[in-house]
C-alpha cells in the first residue's frame, strides 16, 4: 500500500507534519499514521495558549482500538485548535492533511525545522 | 516464539489484512476498518476467520463422561447435533477458560463424539486437562487435539442465513440457537451449527483446514476482523477469556463473570462443590456495565470509581461502542454497586461521568 507524503510538508518519526507559512505551522498525522490507527474516535488536544515543545507529546488521538500519544513537530504557542475534531474526529481518518488538521502554532524557533524529516526521508521510513 | 497461522493466512495477506498476535496466532485484526466491519455484521452479514480457536475431538466409550466432569454445564444429555456454552473451571471454581461443546451428528467426517472448542492458545492446556484426568480417573476416551488441521469461519448478521443458504442445500432458517448440522457448502463438508459471539443471528462452520480457502470464498460477504469481533461481543456483553478472566492474573468464578447460567449444579464437575459454596454465599463483585456519558473511551486497565474518587474496580475491556456512539467498558465491581448508579472511569488521569449498566449494552 502506498500513502500520501505532500511535498510541501515537514515530518516526525512519529508521523506527525508540520506545513510551515512564515513563523507559523499547522500540525496533524500523516496518511500512514492514520491508517495505521484505524477510525479514529477521539482526539485530545491543548487549549488556544498553551505550549507545545519539539518531540514532546501534547495530546492524543485514538481509533476504536487504540491510545496514541502525538507530538510536537515543532516548539510555539497553540494559536488554533482544530474544533470541527470534537464532533467529528474521522476527519483525521478522511482528510488527514485537509480538515483533519490538528492545531497551529506560532513557532518559537524556526531552526527546529532543520531537524524534521523531508518527505524523501519520511517515505523511506514508512517503507 | 513463531506465531501460529491460520490455514487463510496466505489469503488475508492478500486481501490486505491487517495482522495482529492474538493468543499465540498471527490473526487478521482489521480488513476494512472496524467500523465498516462491525456495521456490516449489525446491519447485513460479515464473515470472520476464527481458525485461532481450539478443536478437541473426544472419542470413545467415556468421551462424554470425561467431557461432562470438565466443563460447568451438563453435556451428558446433548443429542448429536446439540451444542452447549460451558465454563471450565479449577477444583475452587475459578474459570480456567469457557468453551462450546458440540455433540457432532454422526454424519460428519470428523471423528469426534464430542467437540470442546477453547479459546485461541488454549487448546494445548485444555488437551493436557482432559487426557491427565482421563487417565486419573480411569476413563475410556481417545482426546485428539485437531485445532492445526480444522478450521473454523464465523458468517455473522442479520442475513447470514440468507447469505448461507444460497450456498449450502441445508434449511439453515430451521436451526435453533446452538444447534449444529452436517452440511455440504458449495462442496465443502462443514460443521454447521447457529452458534456466534456477535449478538446477531450468524452461523459458525468448522471445516478442513485444506478445504479453509473453498469455504472462505464461498461465504463471501466483508471480511471482518479481530478489532470488529471484539467491538461486536463487547456491546453485547460477551466474555473475553483471558482479558475479563484469568486464573492467575484476575481469578473469577462463573457467579462474579455473570455465566453462571452455564453451571449446572446438578452435573458432577471439577469446581462444583467450591461453586455451590458461591451459589449459597452469593459474590462480593460482579461483572457490570459501565457507559460513558462523558466523551471517553475507556480501557482495559482504567480505574472505576465513585464521584468522590474512591476506588470501585478495574475496567477488563471497554472501547468505543461503534454502534452506541459512546464509551463502553465491563468492570467488577461491588455487588452494592446498583445499576443506573453514577460513576466516574479515570482516562488518563481524568475523572470522566460514567453509568453502570447490566449488559447488554445494546437492547
Amino acid at each position: 500500500m502506498s500513502f500520501e507524503i505532500p511535498e510541501d510538508l515537514r515530518y516526525l518519526d512519529s508521523h506527525e507534519w508540520a506545513r510551515v507559512d512564515e513563523g507559523h505551522a499547522r500540525v496533524g498525522i500523516s496518511e500512514f499514521a492514520q491508517d495505521e490507527l484505524g477510525d479514529v474516535v477521539f482526539v485530545e488536544l491543548p487549549a488556544e495558549g498553551a505550549t507545545v515543545t519539539a518531540g514532546e507529546d501534547f495530546g492524543v488521538v485514538e481509533s476504536i482500538k487504540a491510545v496514541s500519544d502525538i507530538y510536537a513537530p515543532v516548539s510555539g504557542t497553540v494559536t488554533a485548535v482544530n474544533d470541527a475534531l470534537t464532533e467529528t474526529p474521522e476527519l483525521v481518518n478522511d482528510d488527514p492533511y485537509g480538515d483533519g488538521w490538528l492545531l497551529e502554532v506560532d513557532l518559537d524557533d524556526e531552526s527546529e525545522l532543520d531537524d524534521l524529516l523531508g518527505p524523501d526521508a519520511y517515505a523511506d521510513q514508512i517503507a | 516464539m513463531t506465531l501460529r497461522q491460520p490455514p487463510l493466512a496466505a489469503v488475508h495477506e492478500d486481501g490486505g489484512a491487517k495482522l495482529t498476535d492474538f493468543g499465540g496466532w498471527e490473526m487478521p485484526v482489521e480488513f476494512d476498518s472496524i467500523r465498516t466491519e462491525h456495521e456490516a455484521v449489525r446491519e447485513s452479514v460479515g464473515r470472520f476467520d476464527v481458525s485461532h480457536m481450539g478443536q478437541l475431538a473426544v472419542t470413545g466409550p467415556d468421551a462424554g463422561r470425561l467431557t461432562n466432569r470438565l466443563v460447568t454445564n451438563d453435556v451428558s444429555d446433548l443429542d448429536p447435533g446439540e451444542a452447549n456454552y460451558a465454563a471450565i473451571t479449577d477444583e475452587s471454581g475459578v474459570m480456567l477458560d469457557d468453551t462450546v461443546v458440540y455433540r457432532p451428528p454422526e454424519a460428519w467426517s470428523v471423528d469426534a463424539d464430542y467437540l470442546v472448542v477453547p479459546n485461541a492458545g488454549h487448546d494445548a492446556e485444555m488437551f493436557d486437562r482432559w487426557t491427565a484426568h482421563r487417565d486419573e480417573w480411569g476413563l475410556d476416551a481417545t482426546v485428539d487435539n485437531r485445532t492445526e488441521d480444522l478450521a473454523m469461519v464465523a458468517v455473522q448478521g442479520p442475513d447470514a442465513g440468507d447469505r448461507l443458504g444460497a450456498e449450502t442445500d441445508v434449511d439453515v432458517g430451521e436451526l435453533s440457537r446452538f444447534e449444529a448440522t452436517v452440511a455440504d457448502v458449495a462442496g465443502v463438508e462443514t460443521l454447521l451449527a447457529r452458534t456466534g459471539y456477535t449478538g446477531e443471528p450468524g452461523f459458525e462452520l468448522i471445516a478442513s483446514a485444506d478445504d479453509a480457502e473453498a469455504l472462505w470464498t464461498a461465504v463471501d460477504c466483508q471480511p471482518c476482523g479481530l478489532g470488529a469481533r471484539d467491538t461486536l461481543r463487547l456491546e453485547m456483553g460477551f466474555l473475553l477469556s483471558g482479558q475479563d478472566f484469568h486464573p492467575d492474573d484476575d481469578p473469577r468464578n462463573p457467579y462474579e463473570a455473570n455465566v453462571d447460567f452455564a453451571v449446572d449444579l446438578d452435573s458432577e464437575f471439577v469446581g462444583r462443590d467450591a461453586l455451590e459454596g458461591v451459589d449459597v454465599e452469593g459474590v462480593d463483585e460482579q461483572l457490570r456495565g459501565v457507559e460513558l456519558v462523558d466523551r471517553g473511551v475507556p480501557r482495559e486497565g482504567y480505574a472505576v470509581t465513585t464521584a468522590d474518587g474512591e476506588p470501585l474496580g478495574t475496567v477488563t475491556s471497554g472501547t468505543m461502542s461503534p454502534t452506541l456512539g459512546h464509551g463502553i467498558a465491563l468492570a467488577y465491581l461491588p455487588t452494592e454497586c446498583e445499576p443506573g448508579e453514577t460513576v466516574r472511569v479515570e482516562v488518563r488521569g481524568e475523572p470522566k461521568k460514567a453509568r453502570i449498566t447490566v449488559p447488554p449494552f445494546l437492547s
